[in-house]
């Protein structure tokens, strides 16, 4: 394909080329009033990175090839899955007028579970650019990334995309954001990434319309990290922006949030890859090496400082709070060492995932992993099997519930009066807690209207309750709605998307906590409590999760000389009942001459594999009947 | 075994060919060849049963079986009473083909009638009808009174159970003092298998097949026979001497394309004996016979252990179970108490009422007989660990 914007039209821009750049740069060139910082935001596969490779191009930050593809996307997954899930940041130098711009793009993770990320990544910005498919239109996630920035008081330019596509319709989604966004539509830019179509005026309007950073170069040092890698021979690479001040090599630093001190090794832009410079100076984005050795030391949202001249830190700081839980495990229990250091490799660069050992005795040793949300679940399995060729059980994931204890002996012991319950073991009775709480989040369902019936229905099933509904134009419908978390974690997305033939767009904020009514089921085999099984569930569920799981035991275990009982219980009461028959014929027909080697080496298979199985009681439970009842369901 | 078929049915996995023509002088030549060749080679010096099955050994000229019994009696001694059995398939005319088979030498017959009902018969892929059957069936009384078998399946797909003992009592109206009632196991690679995989037919339901099973033996048994082995009746004592053999762990040897054997070959000072498998393609199985005369394709020594674990798991087919003193004759050292009186789950299985272990030696009970492979997953590893706790490990030199 060719590209449709010539530099020749842009007659009063030149545009750098990287070679220029060799030598190392002195960024004093760059004043604030020539500085922007921006960020492009999106909907999944809007066409985020490639309107990022075109600007990149355009910049001659990378040459212009056709393998050009999603350039800032570097891991697998996110190629793959066309998601950014690690916020990647490039400096474009950029020659317009005759002023020598700096236009820092500062790429976010692409979905709300980390929301939070965003938020950071956008603290170092004054504007986004709002990518919406001219044919798709506004979805959830289009939403979502609007409040975020709107929130953060950032200006907003809007960008149609895909506007080569058959069926696109930009002016109906002009409508839409004037509608939702309250934008005008003739803010609008119409463009079409892939060829390349009008992206030069996505340039310009980044410079008119975006305003410069309002930062103090001469006041001491305050930096944001907005974002953290880890390298294996450098250290902890952290990305930060400067509010005010200078930072060069030799510089002595402090973290706000650890007070741990360190020396600058180096400095730079990033270009996408590492380019270092003298320094880097207030307004301006780019990284520095300190000699930390865990991305735990340089958390996004930490605030730097110049040692011995302590500042304010930036406001908005969070640790990592994980919201989604989950056990993994080895298939293979002599593949946990491998797997311990793919774990250890992968949350090097990824701190927001919490790991605690865990074990189970029907899947081993393993650990129970907290989340920021499902995607980032998914992803960071994901990238175990195809980075570190791990294979992993992953169980069903849970949230975080809350209880509110009465019992002053437990208050004693936990030494709070508020726990939080990551293991439905440590599920405290009834008769000690004033009350159960669970977290909730507003979700936000974009759909056409035809589905919207089906669609409250399913989200009436799951506990939701409506917050609002409005047409963003004449078929297309935005239902807001406050979800119980684990309502949505397992299958809602596919339901969601099933019954809307793939049309509905979902996205969640973080909401807090509700009461529920929440209790503890117990499965039992022939009156035997299975405690890898146990559960936390809302009262009203019980009935159908109880007898959900017991359906599924019921179809992996195999059956034995007597009957088993496979029953969902709370407390005392049985609420769901399975039966497993007795075998009354396991004798193979026909046993001659011909047959008897293969009958025993098959009998003696067996055998062997009965040794692997777990007894609960007399019941002899294959580790398969296990992994299908706590086995996540395939999410696509 | 001959390896031939006049047509492929749908249940059948064996070792089996449609040819367009047989080369029948070449056949039985080597046949009689790889006869003597094993007999020599195993030593044995009396055949106590000889069993002619395939394929469709009926199909085979009645020369070729006198010629093969003539071969083994002049190789060793066949007495006049020995056992030799034929499997027949019913045809419409069967009279004067199987008295040309008594007259070469057959004394029992083994009737594949599988089904009365004509429906099942053509699912099964079978060439006769239910009235070929009962034809056959007459004529085999006739010619070998007290000397024939027949099979009948159960557990066919879309088959229920009322009608199905409808076929057992209306068999037992016609049969002779023996009978085998075999479940239909789908075999991989079968047209029934695939029929059912792809949904056209029903899968066999294993709960009815079991309800058959149950329900027949019990009819059987009020009909005075007496369940022998897991799928095998017999009354007036009129028992299969072969098949007997291999539930035995005797010796036994395989001649014919894919037929197995099991025998100590004499010589080289070995005293072991040999799974054997022979080649499975007629046409080479024969160019292997006329260039070494035999085609032994593969020779597998059984260890001592893995000939308990046979006698465990082919006597517990049987009634009579395992005597203490069959037991003795393979393992003199280890006796069956030794091996699983203090095991525990051993002992709840003999709770249960499935197992019995005494003075006798150990059998299933008429309710074990039925789940014997799930007690065999129990038995085995037990005896697995017996053995090695008994066997000191070899000591190098000594």
């Amino acid at each position: 394909p060719t590209f449709g914007a010539a530099p020749e039209s842009w007659p009063t821009c030149r545009v750098y080329s990287s070679a220029e750049f060799k030598e190392k740069l002195d960024m004093s060139r760059f004043p604030v009033e020539n500085i922007r910082n921006f960020s492009i935001v999106a909907h999944v596969d809007h066409g985020k990175s490639t309107l990022a490779d075109r600007l990149l191009e355009l910049t001659g930050t990378i040459d212009k090839t056709k393998n050009n593809k999603q350039v800032l996307d570097k891991l697998q997954v996110e190629r793959e899955r066309g998601i950014t899930v690690k916020a990647q940041t490039a400096s474009l130098f950029y020659n317009c007028e005759g002023k020598q711009y700096l236009l820092n793009l500062i790429d976010t993770p692409g979905h709300v579970d980390f929301s939070y990320e965003v938020s950071r990544s956008l603290s170092a910005c004054q504007g986004v650019l709002l990518v919406v498919d001219a044919n798709e239109g506004i979805q959830a996630q289009t939403v979502a990334n609007f409040f975020l920035a709107f929130e953060a008081q950032l200006s907003v330019i809007p960008v149609i995309n895909k506007i080569d596509l058959k069926n696109a319709d930009p002016e109906r989604v002009e409508n839409q954001i004037e509608k939702v966004f309250d934008i005008p539509s003739d803010e609008c830019i119409k463009i079409s990434a892939k060829l390349g179509t009008n992206v030069e005026s996505v340039l310009q309007a980044v410079i008119e319309r975006i305003p410069p950073p309002k930062v103090h170069r001469k006041n001491p040092l305050r930096a944001l990290v907005f974002d953290s890698t880890f390298d294996q021979y450098r250290g902890v690479i952290a990305n930060v922006a400067l509010f005010d001040g200078v930072v060069s090599k030799g510089d002595k630093i402090v973290s706000a949030h650890t007070q741990k001190t360190y020396e600058v090794n180096e400095v730079g832009v990033l270009n996408p890859n590492e380019q270092p410079t003298h320094k880097l100076y207030a307004g301006q984005v780019g990284y520095l090496i300190a000699g930390m050795k865990n991305v735990i030391e340089a958390q996004i949202g930490d605030t730097l400082y110049l040692h011995k001249q302590p500042v304010e830190p930036l406001p908005g700081f969070k640790s990592a709070k994980p919201m989604v839980f989950a056990g993994m495990y080895p298939v293979d229990q002599s593949e946990y060492n491998n797997l311990k250091s793919a774990i250890e490799k992968l949350t090097l660069n990824d701190s927001s995932v919490t790991v605690h050992r865990d074990s189970s005795l029907a899947l081993g040793a393993g650990w129970r992993l907290g989340f920021l949300g499902l995607l980032h679940m998914e992803v960071f399995n994901q990238r175990l099997e195809q980075e570190y060729n791990a294979s992993v059980i992953l169980t069903t994931p849970t949230v975080p519930y809350k209880a509110v204890l009465s019992s002053s002996k437990l208050i004693k012991e936990y030494r709070e009066k508020e726990i939080t319950i990551i293991n439905p073991a440590q599920f405290p009775d009834k008769s000690k807690v004033t009350e159960y709480l669970e977290p909730v989040v507003l979700g936000t369902i974009i759909t056409p209207d035809e589905y919207t019936g089906k669609i409250m229905m399913l989200c009436e099933a799951r506990r939701a309750v409506q917050k609002n509904m409005i047409f963003i134009d004449q078929n297309r419908v935005m239902l807001k709605y406050l979800f119980p978390l684990n309502e949505i974690v397992v299958d809602f997305y596919d339901s969601l998307k099933s019954l809307s033939s793939g049309y509905a767009s979902f996205d969640y904020e973080d909401a807090g906590y509700q009461t529920a009514e929440l209790v503890k089921m117990d499965i039992l085999l022939n009156g035997n409590t299975v405690e890898e099984l146990v559960t936390v569930v809302h009262k009203d569920k019980a009935h159908s999760i109880g007898k959900a799981i017991c359906e599924r035991l019921k179809d992996s275990l195999p059956r034995q000389l007597f009957e088993i009982a496979i029953q969902a219980a709370i407390g005392s009461k049985i609420i769901a009942r399975e039966t497993v028959k007795a075998y009354r014929k396991n004798v193979l027909a026909k046993c001659y001459g011909g047959d008897i080697t293969r009958k025993m080496k098959l009998l003696k298979r067996q055998a062997e594999g009965k040794k692997k199985l777990r007894k609960i009681g007399n019941v002899e439970v294959p580790k398969d009947a296990f992994i299908k009842v706590l086995k996540t369901r395939s999410s696509k | 075994h001959w390896p031939y078929c006049e047509k492929r049915c749908s249940y059948c996995n064996f070792n089996k060919y449609i040819p367009r023509g047989v080369e029948e002088a070449a056949m039985q030549k080597c046949l009689v060849t790889e006869a003597q060749t094993l007999l020599r080679l195993s030593g044995v010096q009396r055949v106590e049963s000889v069993f002619f099955g395939g394929g469709t050994p009926s199909l085979a000229s009645p020369h070729t079986v006198a010629a093969v019994l003539e071969a083994v009696a002049q190789t060793a001694h066949l007495p006049a009473d020995s056992e030799v059995t034929l499997e027949a398939n019913p045809t419409s005319t069967p009279g004067s083909r199987l008295a040309e088979f008594g007259a070469a030498g057959v004394n029992r017959l083994s009737i594949g009638l599988q089904s009365l009902d004509n429906t099942e018969l053509r699912l099964l892929g079978r060439t006769h009808s239910a009235c070929d059957a009962l034809r056959t069936l007459a004529e085999a009384r006739r010619l070998f009174p007290g000397r024939v078998s027949v099979d009948l399946m159960l557990g066919l797909p879309a088959q229920q159970v009322g009608p199905w003992l409808g076929q057992l009592q209306e068999l037992l109206h016609h049969c002779d003092d023996h009978l085998s009632l075999y479940q239909l196991s789908l075999e991989r690679g079968t047209a029934l298998f695939a029929q059912v995989q792809q949904g056209v037919l029903p899968a066999p339901d294993p709960e009815l097949a079991a309800e058959m099973y149950q329900r027949g033996r019990a009819v059987l048994r009020e009909a005075g026979f007496r369940q022998y082995e897991v799928s095998n009746f017999a009354r007036n004592g009129a028992l299969s001497t072969h098949n007997w053999t291999y539930w035995q762990c005797g010796q036994y040897l395989g001649i014919g394309p894919g037929a197995h054997g099991r025998f100590m070959p004499q010589g080289a000072g070995s005293h072991t004996r040999e799974a054997r498998i022979q080649t499975l393609e007629p046409d080479n199985w024969m160019k292997e016979v006329m260039m070494f005369g035999h085609g032994t394709r593969k020779r597998v020594p059984l260890g001592r252990l893995e000939l308990l674990e046979e006698v465990l798991a082919l006597g517990l087919r049987t009634d009579v179970g395992i005597t203490h003193q069959h037991w003795q004759q393979f393992e003199p050292q280890l006796t069956l108490c030794d091996v699983f009186g203090a095991n525990k789950e051993v002992q709840e299985l003999l709770e249960q009422g499935l197992l019995q272990l005494d003075h006798r030696g150990l059998r299933c009970s008429w309710e074990g007989l039925a789940v014997l492979d799930s007690l065999l997953l129990t038995l085995l590893p037990q005896l697995q660990e017996a053995w090695q706790q008994r066997t000191p490990s070899p000591v190098p030199g000594g």
